[in-house]
This record gives C-alpha cells, structure tokens and sequence, in this order.
C-alpha cells in the first residue's frame, strides 16, 4: 500500500504540532498560501493547528513516510514530479531561496532546529515500513482471529517446543530482518528432514519466535549455514534414537558485541543470546524441516540441550581459541557446530599439576558412551577457569594439552569389550592397543565461572565422521 | 483488527488446520458418546449406543451439565483417558 495518490508539484512542508519549530514557522507557510503559492502542508498529528487553509492529514504518515521525512519541519520543492530542493528545520535563507520570496519569515530569528519527524519514531517506523512493503516478504499469512490469543495460537499449530514463542507478526519479523545484510529470499540451503528451501524470512520468524535480539542474526544465519553443511549432518542428527542435538559455540569480537555468555553458568539458562540462537536453529528444523520429536526425530530419551545449547568461549586464556584451532583469525567472528548431548561433569579439587589433572579427565572421558567402547563419539571438553590455570601455570598449550589426553586414552583392545570390533582403531606403533577418540575427536575450550576446579565433558553424537558428523565451522558476516 | 503472524513453517501443509485422521476401523477401540445436555440429544445416542454394541464396539457415556458452555475441563480429560473417539450429539 502506497500513499493514495501522487506526490504534488509546487512546495511541500511536513510539519507536526508538537514542535515548537513548526508552530513558530506557521505564519510562514500562511504568507506563502496567501502569496498564492502552489502550496501543500502536511500535518502529522492534529492538522487543527495550523493556520494554513488547505492542510492535509497525514496523521497516518504515509506522505510523509513517501517523502523520507526524517525531521519537521521540512519544506520540498517539487518540480514536474521531481524533487528539486529541501530544506530541513527553519533555516530562513534557504526557505527564502526554495519559495523565492527575499523577506519570507524576515521578521523570526535566522536558524531554528527541528523535531523528529513521527514517521521515524521507534515503533512506528517499522510499522509504516512493512505497511508501504519496503521489505516483501514471502511467509504465508496466518489471521489471528480477535479473541484468540496469538501466543495459544502458535501453540495449537505446533510451532512451539513446549516453551511460549514470540508470535511472528510482521513488524516483529521485518525489525529482526533489519539485523542482517541479506536478502529475505536468500536460501540458506534444504532444511531437513524434509529438505524444504530455508530462507532469511524463515530463519527471521523463527529467531523472532524464539526471542532473539535483530543484533543475533549474524549469528543465527551463520549457525543454520552451518547446520546445513552436509559434513554436519543434520538430517541424521536430528533423527537418531541418540540423545545429540546440535551444539553452537561462538568465537569472536561479536560474542561481546550481543552480550553473549562464556563465564558462571555458561552451559545454562539466563543469557539470552545464548538461550535463543540455540532455540532458533532448534524451531527452524522442527518448523521448516518437520524435523519433531515422536516423528522424525526418534531420540529414545533427548536431552534438554535440544531446547537449544548455545554457549560462546571464554578467549581471555593463553590457549588459541576454537576459531584459531579451526583456521580463523581471533579478528573474526564464527560459530563451530558440534553434536551433542547433555555436559557431564568432572570434579578434581585436589590436582596441582598437570599430570594430574590429566589422569582425572581421561579418567571421566573413559565413560563416554560406554566404558569399554572405543572410537564411539567426539567429546568437547569445556575446561573450566581453575582447572584451565593449573595448565595455565605449567605453561602447557591447548594442543600440549588434547595430545596428552589422547595419550592417557589407549587402550589394549582385549581390554575393551566393546571396542574390540571393527570401528575400534588401532593406535600405529602399539599392538592391539585402540584410542578411545579418534584423531581430532578430542575438541578442548574454556569457558566457565571463577570458582569451581571442574570442567564438563560433551559428549556428541554416536555417528561421527564420514558415517555421520563432523564439526563445521562458518564464519559470522554482516 | 486481527493480527496477521508470519507461518514459519515449512508450508507443506495447508493453512487451515486439518482434522485429525479418522480410524479406518472401530476394532478394538472405544468409543465415546457426549451427550450435550439438548433435548432429544440422549434419544439418538440411545440408538447408536445400540448399533455400536450390535457391531461388538465397546462405547462409554458421558455428558455435559449444560450445552450453552464448553465441556468442563475434567470432563474433557476424563474423556480423553478413556476413550478413542467421540460421537458428540450436537443438535435437537
């Protein structure tokens, strides 16, 4: 919908009666109907106000919002359709110059500033935006009749995870499509299990139903991108009888800049990036992939991860980050998608070195999945700030650190009674001697509270590799 | 004015919400009979108590205190854990 008819030729002054400028500038635009000006005033709020005898309403800003007025008053000069010269706020010399009257407002000071116009308002900008489709968007249209509740509604038609949503109304999904760069039609890729085309637009609903900030779509389109990736294997993922869901972790300038989480309760609920990018990439494969529990998605238990398990890294250590480990540079912003299944924790109070500690954490990876099954899932460690000092202190690096763990995770194939078949692999220069995690397999970060000598231990998904997951990295762009 | 949501969907499916599937047999399942407190309502439950019966199909009844409100919520769920599907009689 567009402004009723065209713009007039002649002059055009937008103004509202709360400004003190456009009240002092009034008898202005009444000498200039009296002069017999071809003259034009809009009024955005009470078009009582004015003296001048032909106002227009346009207490719905369409003319204004038509015209791009950002500031009142404004006084356009149109020429043949054609805009040929503006002046912003009461600036007497160039009203004087676009009416062509030398002594037009002589007797008011030179310069007054102007207000805001309404139709740039909060609020009401978005709203005359997706009135006046400056942003199309494709989504099927579904009426929320007047007594029912909008939020029982998305319930009933499933959308939801269990948790209330955010419904997707029009000027809520063209302000989250406001945070990024990209086109609304822009595919993403096929989200399965049904392989359905996923767009900007969808992924902007679903980001808005989850409660995202229009500041987290960066990341949020970079984490579906990834998601996407055959090598991470969504499609199976979100379909085994396993617990694993996907995990996001966030590396980066941005992880500041949205005010994400890496310390004291990192893995948990109360940040709200972190809770809502997970949830997004979480409704867009229930929603646009059909991907839901029961159905496609088969997990035996879940885990309430799959509400959405989002976390950023803690890169304030001496150890290279996640994006470094995965060939990005610490300027840029990306996301890392693992499988993954609930954290399980790993107390040791009493470790100083180390050694130490690495006894007690390939002691805990050692359970992963099954105690006597080797070569089963990856595991991301998230090592926790005291822990991480011991290392720290003893000057050992990330990669020091992931080679040792591998170490003290070999093991004498006979000794593994489920490990000993065929996916077992054998560690070269050792006879029968098999790693609990494949090469690679081991992923090392830090993030946690002060306080606490734990680190917690993710496992992911059964199916790794070339038969099912692989990690997959993208970064986040504008 | 209503509000209008985005569908955020896969939109494989119609907008309109769609029944659900009906059984494609009776056997061995229960079946309810709501009767909505209107006249006359009770009379054709009668009979088709007695043709379900007739076909060996176990039926259970219940009824509504008045049928100018929405069932009351115990009744929907004692409903619902008791029985498959439900003939409601709607009208006198």
């Amino acid at each position: 919908m567009s402004a009723p008819e065209a713009l007039p030729d002649g002059l055009v002054a937008v103004v509202k009666k709360d400004c003190p400028t456009c009240v002092l500038v009034d008898p202005v635009l009444v000498a200039l109907e009296r002069a017999g000006v071809a003259l034009t005033v809009y009024v955005q709020d009470d078009p009582a106000f004015s003296q001048v005898h032909k106002v227009v309403d346009d207490t719905a800003l369409a003319w204004s919002f038509q015209l791009g007025v950002e500031t009142v008053p404004t006084l356009i000069r149109r020429v043949n359709g054609e805009e040929t010269g503006r002046a912003v706020g009461w600036e007497k010399s160039e009203w004087q110059a676009l009416s062509g009257m030398p002594a037009l407002g002589n007797d008011l000071p030179d310069y007054r500033p102007g207000c805001g116009s309404r139709s740039v308002e909060p609020g009401i900008a978005e709203q005359l935006a997706v009135r006046h489709g400056v942003v199309k968007m494709a989504a099927r249209r579904i009426e929320v009749p007047p007594l029912e509740d909008p939020e029982e509604l998305c319930f009933d038609r499933g959308w939801s995870d269990g948790l209330p949503v955010v419904p997707p109304t029009e000027t809520r999904v063209y302000r989250m499509l406001q945070g990024t760069s990209r086109a609304p039609d822009e595919v993403l890729g096929l989200m399965p299990p049904n392989l359905v085309p996923c767009t900007v637009e969808k992924v902007a609903i679903n980001a808005v139903m989850a409660g995202c900030k229009p500041e987290y779509m960066p990341v949020v389109l970079a984490a579906v991108e990834a998601a996407l990736d055959p090598a991470f294997c969504l499609h199976g993922l979100l379909a085994t009888t396993w617990f694993s869901g996907p995990m996001i972790i966030v590396n980066g300038p941005v992880r500041q800049r949205i005010g994400m989480n890496w310390r004291g309760n990192v893995l948990g609920q109360g940040n709200r990036a972190n809770a809502t990018i997970g949830r997004t990439l979480q409704l867009l494969v229930r929603n646009v992939g059909g991907g839901r529990p029961q159905e496609a998605d088969m997990s035996t238990f879940g885990t309430p991860v799959k509400f959405g398990f989002c976390f950023a890294e803690d890169e304030a250590t001496p150890w290279t980050t996640l994006s470094e480990s995965r060939g990005f540079a610490r300027e840029q912003s990306c996301v890392t998608l693992f499988s993954a299944d609930g954290p399980m924790g790993c107390v040791d109070q009493k470790s100083r070195e180390p050694a130490g500690l690495i006894r007690s954490l390939a002691g805990s990876l050692r359970a992963v999945a099954h105690v006597d099954l080797a070569n089963a899932s990856d595991a991301v460690v998230v090592i926790g700030p005291e822990h991480g000092r011991v290392f720290d202190i003893a000057g050992w690096t990330k990669e020091q650190t992931t080679r040792a763990l591998h170490e003290a995770l070999v093991f004498e194939g006979q000794d593994l009674g489920m490990g000993t078949d065929k996916n077992a692999v054998p560690v070269s220069g050792g006879k029968g001697r098999v790693a609990k995690f494949r090469e690679g397999g081991l992923v090392l970060v830090r993030a946690g509270g002060d306080a606490g000598l734990f680190s917690a231990i993710i496992p992911g998904w059964l199916m790794k590799g070339s038969l099912g997951t692989d990690p997959v990295s993208r970064e986040v762009r504008p | 004015m209503s509000t209008l949501l985005l569908d955020p969907t896969g939109e494989l499916s119609p907008a309109q919400r769609l029944p659900l599937a009906k059984p494609a047999s009776l056997a061995g399942l229960t079946v309810g009979l709501l009767d909505i407190s209107k006249a006359r309502g009770d009379v054709f439950l009668d009979r088709l108590e007695t043709l379900f019966q007739s076909r060996g199909v176990k039926t259970l009844r219940f009824k509504k205190p008045t049928f100018t409100k929405p069932a009351p919520l115990p009744l929907i769920q004692e409903i619902a854990g008791k029985v498959d599907v439900v003939v409601e009689a709607l009208a006198d």
